[in-house]
């Protein structure tokens, strides 16, 4: 029998030189981590890369190959699912579909030996905290997609785990719902305080829900960070492109301005602030956010960082910006992100432009990456 | 023209319809009408109606006896072959082993297998080993051939079972039994009990295996058969009637609890 999950093993969750292997193919690299207690935490990447294998063996669905698993002080790598202070809230919420949502939510309390009236008491207010009391006798089968996700959650929260795993919970969702459900979920984290380890895909997902984010990649952690402090300052060009669009350019470090780095970029010289930049050679790459670039038409004044030459190869217009594609004389298109918050005129497909940032604005990578890595 | 052609776009569905229930229901409908034959030990012309067979079922020689035997066979048979094949679906459903497919090819083999030759084969078998014929082997063999579909069901079900749902259970604190017993075996309840009905229908029909192996008891399709050479006794088709309603009951009733179920939960 599991012990009170509420009173044992309060603490963060520890991953140590974890690794998984199928086969050849390593799911999991070596991957240590310490996630706070009380934190919001996610594992964002591409599908394959480990991190819902890392979900499933802090589960106990899944035998890690080498590595260990604490929760606090106690060592959880050996034991059964349940057996550890852990409750998951699956991809497609696993619901029991022979038991009603009270029966279902109970489940957890029933298995620890949980008077009936406490079962009652409990599972009556995690069904208001989900704001869903009318459905506890319905079954499973005759709920909405999003009525299913809150009692999933429900049901698992209701047994005060120390950890609360998220797989991909809103996946089936559709857009508007999502968004919904984000906001909720976050809701319920902090009420609550439990530690959510929520794996996604959706870099969004993640960055509207998360205290830290760890990006994943090929079974290893690329960055771990808050969600500002990723998409400000990618470290890797895998991060930068995972997260939001980044435009990177590959140049050379040519000198040195106090603060500033200065960079050849096919010949235009530009400044980026040398605490940015986490290069260590000469060869670089410039990272700069579309929405940081401002676009004029050839000959009017630029400021700051200059690229000159480019021409518009293709708009789209989508309402709050408009997106630009623009073809520098390298060869290489920049994406543009121009705020529609003045009246000036649409620039045309063809036209000639002249792009320009704040020199703050650039971050830099090693030169030594592929620039399109992790691209959408 | 055109009205013919729409009245027969309209009305051929459900003439095709009718004929298709006819032709599957005139047998049974048929046997249920002798089963009020006033015919006498012969029961092949209609010779008016009577209740009397209903009434006492049993009078024919010996039909009750094979009824019994029927019973008991199909019954024991079942239990068995039910216990046995679930416990074969779950290791084939579940569990990943060597031989795993080739197991999967041979239990398909009873059920391929003419039954003529199975039930030659099983006498000269128990001839060969020295055993008596009678209920014993009738059973053995009875099981033999009812696991396979109770196999081929019950894994059937086990296939639609999302393997997360166990994952939850056990995720929720529950043990391997405990998961087993709250989770997994209520949703393959429906397909176990679907395996028990088929073999028991299997086993009390039998005919063929059941004539090498039973000796000199008799069962119900034996004793139908055997008479057949006098002409069957109504009573018979009392039997046969009375069979074919309580089949009919455990479907209704099933099906209502079915619907009030769902009405009283939406």
């Amino acid at each position: 029998m599991a012990q009170d999950a509420s009173t044992s093993a309060r603490g963060d969750l520890i991953l140590r030189n974890l690794t998984k292997t199928f086969g050849d193919f390593v799911a999991v690299d070596d991957l240590s981590l310490t996630i706070a207690k009380g934190s919001f935490f996610a594992l964002l990447g591409p599908s394959g890369c480990g991190k819902t294998t890392t979900l499933r063996m802090i589960a106990g669905l899944e035998e890690p190959t080498s590595g260990s698993i604490h929760v606090g002080t106690t060592d959880i790598t050996d034991m059964r699912p349940y057996q550890r202070p852990v409750n998951t809230v699956f991809q497609n919420y696993a619901l029991f579909p022979h038991l009603s949502i009270y029966e279902n939510i109970a489940f957890g309390l029933r298995r620890r030996g949980i008077s009936n009236d406490l079962i009652k008491e409990q599972v009556d207010k995690v069904l208001n905290l989900v704001e869903l009391p009318q459905l506890a006798q319905r079954k499973p089968g005759q709920l909405s997609g999003g009525q299913q996700q809150r009692i999933a959650v429900a049901r698992a929260i209701v047994n005060r785990p120390a950890l609360l795993l998220l797989d991909e919970p809103l996946g089936a969702l559709d857009l508007k719902l999502r968004r919904q459900m984000q906001i909720e979920l976050k809701w319920i984290q902090t009420e609550i305080g439990i530690t959510f380890v929520h794996v996604t895909h959706d870099q969004e997902e993640a960055m509207t829900m998360a205290d830290t984010i760890a990006v994943m990649n090929n079974g290893k952690i690329e960055q771990m960070g808050s969600p500002d402090d990723l998409y400000d300052s990618p470290k890797t060009a895998f991060v930068a492109n995972f997260l939001g669009q980044s435009n990177l350019i590959p140049g050379t470090v040519s000198g040195n301005d106090g603060d500033n780095l200065i960079v050849d970029l096919h010949g235009n010289k530009i400044a980026m602030p040398k605490r940015r930049s986490s290069a260590t050679g000469a060869s670089i790459l410039a990272g700069i956010r579309p929405e940081k670039f401002r676009i004029a038409p050839e000959g009017k004044g630029a400021t700051g960082n200059v690229l000159t030459g480019g021409v518009v190869s293709d708009i789209s217009y989508i309402g709050v910006s408009t997106q630009y594609q623009v073809e520098m004389p390298w060869g290489k298109e920049l994406m543009v992100f121009e705020q529609n918050d003045d009246d000036s005129d649409f620039l045309k497909k063809g036209e000639k432009v002249v792009l320009s940032w704040e020199p703050m604005f650039t971050f830099g990578l090693d030169g030594s990456q592929d620039a399109s890595a992790g691209a959408h | 023209m055109r009205s013919v052609k729409r009245w027969a776009s309209k009305n051929l569905i459900r003439i095709y319809a009718f004929l298709a229930f006819t032709y599957i229901f005139i047998p049974i409908i048929y046997t249920i009408a002798f089963s009020f034959n006033d015919g006498g030990k012969s029961n092949l012309t209609w010779k008016g109606f009577t209740l009397k067979n209903w009434a006492n079922p049993c009078a024919a020689p010996e039909i009750c006896t094979a009824l019994g035997n029927s019973l008991k066979i199909g019954l024991t048979s079942t239990i068995f072959a039910t216990i046995l094949g679930t416990l074969i679906a779950f290791a084939l459903g579940r569990y990943h082993f060597k031989g795993r497919s080739s197991t999967n090819l041979l239990i398909f083999l009873p059920m391929a297998t003419p039954e003529i030759v199975l039930g030659a084969s099983l006498l000269t078998m128990f001839i060969g080993l020295g055993v008596d014929t009678g209920f014993v082997t009738t059973i053995i063999a009875h099981i033999m051939f009812c696991i396979s579909f109770v196999v081929v069901t019950v894994k059937a079900r086990i296939a639609s079972l999302d393997p997360r749902l166990e994952q939850a259970a056990m995720d929720l604190y529950a043990n391997e039994w405990q998961t087993f017993r709250r989770v997994t075996l209520p949703l393959v309840a429906p397909g176990i009990a679907a395996a028990a009905l088929l073999a028991f229908s299997l086993s009390f029909d039998d005919f063929i295996i059941t004539n090498f192996t039973i000796g000199t008891e008799i069962t119900f399709p034996k004793f139908v058969y055997t008479s057949a050479i006098r002409g069957v006794p109504a009573q018979a088709n009392v039997i046969g009637a009375a069979m074919f309603f309580i089949a009919l009951a455990i479907v209704i009733v099933g099906q209502v609890l079915a619907s009030k179920r769902k009405s009283k939960l939406s």
